[in-house]
């Protein structure tokens, strides 16, 4: 079943609260057939676990290890993925479109 | 985000009350904006623009680059009688994207071979209500043409300031149910929330037309204006 923005945003709390270090990531920005729409959000804790989506599926891995590295730095940073972006991020969206991933750590 | 950000945001939510959290994407400084208070924001109008539609978005004000995580909750229909309009009106709601519940307390009305996968509801509306009280994101139809039962709709309708109250009926009878609201101690500001008669005046005949009708209403008054309250906060 698709976790609900209720449960994703509440299971950010609830791992923060249980003392684990918690990252946010939410769609900042679609361009093209993005699969999840702008505001979607991705909770990922510190040993990888992880609720909800940003995208199909595609860079969902992409992000979770990212996050790993705003939960150790606490550094928000801003990702973005597509296949007309050909950068830093070797992982695209096969749907052709692109998308900008905010994540911050919960604190 | 701090963790105390976040529990806001998810009592809000809990609470069905909307909020936005602002977060500058330079620096990552984040606010969080209920509805209420939203009128004495800097991004006042981004804000309220951004809550009408129910959808996160990016905003560029005074140079800067925002994201605003918009709260909004679902919208829920709520018809007084369970009538042919009401029957028309269920899955357009739903394909609308709109929750839909319909209370009548005449048990041959309010049967689940009338209304297949909506939920109805046999009992008095004000019952009804007490128990799953309105709130401002529910818009409520009231459909019987009879006034026990219409009234006991809409006068909890109007103490929950829904977004929308629409009223079948012509304009004498409205009239008089102004005349049992005011006795009941409501004010011509309130009555004025009252759309009556129901429905955009496109024309309609038949209970589906009416139903088209009354659902494009719901529509612009959640769309196209602030909600009352809220711009009034």
């Amino acid at each position: 079943m698709l976790a609900s923005d209720d449960d994703i945003l509440l299971q950010a709390q609830q791992w923060r609260q249980a003392g684990k270090g918690v990252a946010i990531a939410t769609v900042i920005d679609t361009w093209g057939s993005a699969p999840r729409p702008t505001g979607s959000h991705l909770v990922i804790d510190a040993e990888g676990n992880f609720l909800g989506s940003v995208s199909g599926g595609c860079v969902e891995g992409a992000v979770v290890s990212e996050a790993a590295e705003v939960i150790a730095d606490g550094k928000a940073r801003t990702l973005e993925f597509g296949v007309a972006d050909e950068t830093a991020w070797r992982v695209g969206l096969s749907c052709g479109g692109r998308i900008k991933v905010y994540v911050e750590r919960v604190d | 985000m701090r963790l105390e950000l976040l529990k806001s945001l998810n009592e809000e939510r809990a609470a069905r009350r909307a909020a936005v959290l602002v977060t500058d994407l330079a620096d990552g400084a984040q606010r969080l904006v209920k509805a209420a208070e939203l009128g004495a924001d800097p991004l006042a109008e981004e804000l309220d623009a951004a809550l009408r539609m129910g959808k996160s978005r990016g905003a560029e004000a005074g140079g800067k680059s925002y994201f605003l995580t918009v709260q909004a909750p679902p919208v829920r229909i709520v018809c007084i009688g369970a009538v042919h309009i009401s029957q028309a009106l269920a899955p357009m709601a739903k394909l609308a994207g709109f929750d839909m519940t319909i209370i009548d307390p005449r048990t041959a009305f309010a049967t689940p071979e009338r209304f297949p996968g909506v939920k109805v509801i046999a009992d008095w509306p004000d019952a009804v209500l007490s128990a799953a009280p309105l709130d401002r994101y529910t818009a409520v139809c009231l459909f019987t043409h009879d006034p026990k039962i219409d009234d006991a709709g809409l006068i909890p309708a109007l103490k929950a300031e829904c977004f929308y109250i629409g009223a079948l009926g012509s304009r004498k009878t409205h009239q008089q149910r102004v005349a049992r609201m005011h006795a009941a101690g409501f004010t011509d500001g309130d009555m004025a929330r009252i759309h009556a008669p129901i429905g955009l005046d496109i024309g309609s005949v038949s209970p589906a037309e009416i139903a088209v009708a009354v659902l494009g209403e719901i529509i612009m008054a959640l769309r196209k204006k602030p909600l009352r309250a809220e711009k009034a906060a």
